[in-house]
């Protein structure tokens, strides 16, 4: 929605937004007849009782029974009206509030049990029924207030034609009109307020859309926790498919090419020192040689085989021993082992921070922590560099973060100039 | 003629298998069952019981280490039996496990890399089986490039030595390697174990295993 079509815009009866309002109030109109008839009709024992207690009288047992039935009726039915009522709702709020709004209802089962169960428990649910209630009370005052307004409004600018009919006298308050001349003030007052109406109506509709909004619209955000659970879901393929290939690699091509090169090896035994086929042999042996140190440092940058057969702990030290530099890895005393995606998480972030410190810092040692507090796994990398270290100057250090907070946990960095960098991950190893 | 020696192999790769297979029949020994997984292997060796056990580390049902536990079993269950595994990768603590079993003698532990050199790779088999240690270079380097005082105080060259011992090589073996003569491979050694804190012991497979015992620390 542009800005000048809210109600209190002076340039507001120009744009389309009275002619939205006036659409949606009189499509509310039919709704809230109906939700307030059946809201009154069960508070009506309650309003009874409100009444006798009032005038000091005691409350007989036929109000009581009604006054019971009405709230069991209430809670018991009120989300199965309310329900389709509220998607109703959030549909035409689109006549006056063009940003989407999404229902804070959770997914559900179809199975009509389930469904039954989820929603009655749900916070969504009830301030759907506290919007019905709303609609069925409120807004029918708040209506007819302004119905009388308007209906004072026309009596006035159509005065004058009641004048010249010769129609009895006026009283508006202390004006009294007995005459045409005497009508027309009464007339262009009545022209003059038409535009404050259509201010009023939409403020009454913006009013009645922002409540809508509140009550119907996702406040718990699991529109957002959805996003969160889909993200890792994703991560969680991604895991599998790394795994997959992984496997794929060093059951297909690393077995073959062992035994291809095992094969010249062999074929080598037989060929004699002065053949000519000697050193191209020995040439291809060296080469396939070469090849299996690509392959297996490749499989290796996939996804290490110690992660999976030993843990986390020793594919760390593991880590540790392959960087160029020393690297001390400490773990704390009483690690439980964390779920496989959370192992090559942090796996993941103890590679790319060595790797960091290895290209960028100066560093010349590192120190890598593993502990774990309270449900969460804390991983830290530590080097004696220069520091500076800057997520904003490469995308090393937000694609580290992302890949944390996929897992739904946090990265903190400290690195100031002249060092020393500390990189510190925080992984929930319980969901 | 002398008796065959007699070998049982285990590894799920069925390529790599028979490779190995006729490696080890070319240079006189008698592969009496290739298997492909820890269950397996377990069996034939008690059926067979073979002089020699050669096992890939990782392999079927799990995929995960049944190659190295089964050795660590069979191991238990005869002390004396020679046990090679092959790794894919590095792996100290593997090597740990697997030295820590019996007295740490007839084992060794080897990169899948290794066996393709195939001299070298029957050779360590032969050292093993007469009754030697057998690391792979590449763990024992690892060992040595942990930054540790006590190795920090060594010169380069007793660093070399150090490797080499590691690796179950004898004093001449040394001396011919590093074209030294053993006299000065013994005085290296000599100073490493007291710089190392070491009692000087005789034994070349002690020597190995208090090193790396002293490594793994």
């Amino acid at each position: 929605m542009s800005t000048n079509e809210e109600p209190w815009q002076a340039r507001y009866l120009l744009t389309a937004g009275p002619w939205r309002a006036l659409a949606y109030v009189i499509t509310t109109c039919p709704f809230a007849a109906l939700t307030g008839m059946a809201v009154g009709t069960l508070i009506l024992p309650w309003l009874v009782a409100v009444l006798r207690l009032h005038d000091g009288r005691m409350l007989e047992g036929p109000l009581l029974f009604l006054m019971v039935t009405a709230l069991a009726l209430f809670a018991g039915l009120g989300p199965l009206v309310a329900i389709p009522l509220a998607a109703v709702e959030r549909g035409r709020l689109a006549l006056v509030d063009r940003r989407p709004v999404r229902s804070g209802h959770r997914a559900a089962e179809p199975n009509p049990v389930s469904w039954l169960r989820l929603r009655y428990t749900e916070a969504a649910t009830w301030r759907e029924v506290l919007y019905a209630v709303i609609l069925g009370l409120v807004v029918p005052v708040v209506y007819g207030v302004y119905a009388l307004l308007a209906l004072i409004d026309v009596a006035c600018v159509v005065s004058p034609l009641f004048a010249a009919t010769g129609t009895d006298s006026w009283q508006f308050g202390v004006f009294t009109v007995n005459s045409t001349a005497e009508a027309i003030p009464l007339s262009i007052f009545g022209l003059l307020f038409v535009p404050v109406l259509a201010h009023l109506l939409g403020l009454i509709s913006a009013g009645q859309a922002a409540t809508a909004r509140a009550l119907l619209g996702d406040r718990d955000g699991a529109a957002l926790r959805e996003v969160a659970q889909s993200r890792a879901r994703l991560a969680d393929a991604f895991e599998a498919e790394r795994r997959r290939i992984e496997r794929d690699l060093h059951d297909g091509a690393q077995h073959r090419l062992t035994s291809l090169t095992l094969q010249i090896g062999m074929a080598r035994l037989d060929v004699p020192e002065d053949s000519p086929a000697a050193a191209p042999l020995a040439r291809a042996h060296d080469e396939a040689k070469e090849l299996m140190v690509v392959l297996r440092d490749l499989i290796h940058g996939i996804r290490p085989q110690s992660l999976a057969d030993l843990g986390l702990p020793a594919a760390l030290r593991e880590l540790g021993g392959r960087s160029p530099l020393p690297v001390t890895v400490t773990v704390a005393d009483g690690m439980t082992r964390p779920a496989p995606h959370v192992e090559g998480c942090a796996y993941f972030v103890a590679s790319e921070a060595l790797a960091n410190v290895v290209r960028h810092s100066g560093a010349n040692r590192a120190d890598l922590l593993l502990a774990q507090t309270a449900g969460m796994l804390v991983l830290e990398v530590r080097d004696d560099g220069h520091g500076g270290a800057d997520p904003a100057g490469g995308t090393g250090l937000t694609g580290l973060a992302d890949r944390v907070a996929a897992v739904g946990g946090r990265v903190l960095l400290a690195s100031p100039e002249g060092g020393p960098t500390l990189i510190r991950a925080e992984l929930p190893c319980r969901s | 003629m002398p008796q065959l020696t007699r070998v049982v192999l285990a590894e799920d790769g069925v390529l790599l298998r028979e490779g190995l297979t006729g490696v080890l029949s070319r240079f006189g020994f008698e592969v009496v069952a290739a298997v492909g997984d820890g269950p397996a292997l377990l069996a034939a060796a008690a059926e067979h019981r073979p002089d020699l056990v050669i096992t890939d580390i990782r392999m079927p049902p799990g995929n995960t280490d049944e190659g190295l536990r089964a050795a660590v079993t069979l191991r238990r269950e005869r002390p004396g039996l020679a046990v090679v595994v092959l790794s894919q990768y590095v792996q100290e603590e593997y090597a740990g496990a697997l030295l820590d079993t019996g007295d740490g003698l007839r084992v060794g532990y080897l990169l899948k890399d290794r066996v393709v050199d195939v001299q070298d790779f029957v050779a360590a088999l032969r050292t093993v089986l007469g009754g030697g240690t057998v690391v792979d270079p590449e763990v024992v380097r690892r060992l040595l490039r942990r930054t540790r005082d006590p190795l920090a105080a060594l010169s380069a060259r007793e660093r070399e030595v150090l490797a080499l011992v590691a690796e179950g090589h004898s004093n001449s073996a040394i001396a011919a390697r590093l074209f030294v003569t053993e006299a000065a491979v013994g005085k290296h050694v000599g100073s490493i174990l007291a710089k190392l804190d070491l009692p000087p012991a005789e034994d070349t497979n002690r020597r190995v295993l208090a090193v790396l015992a002293y490594l793994r620390g």
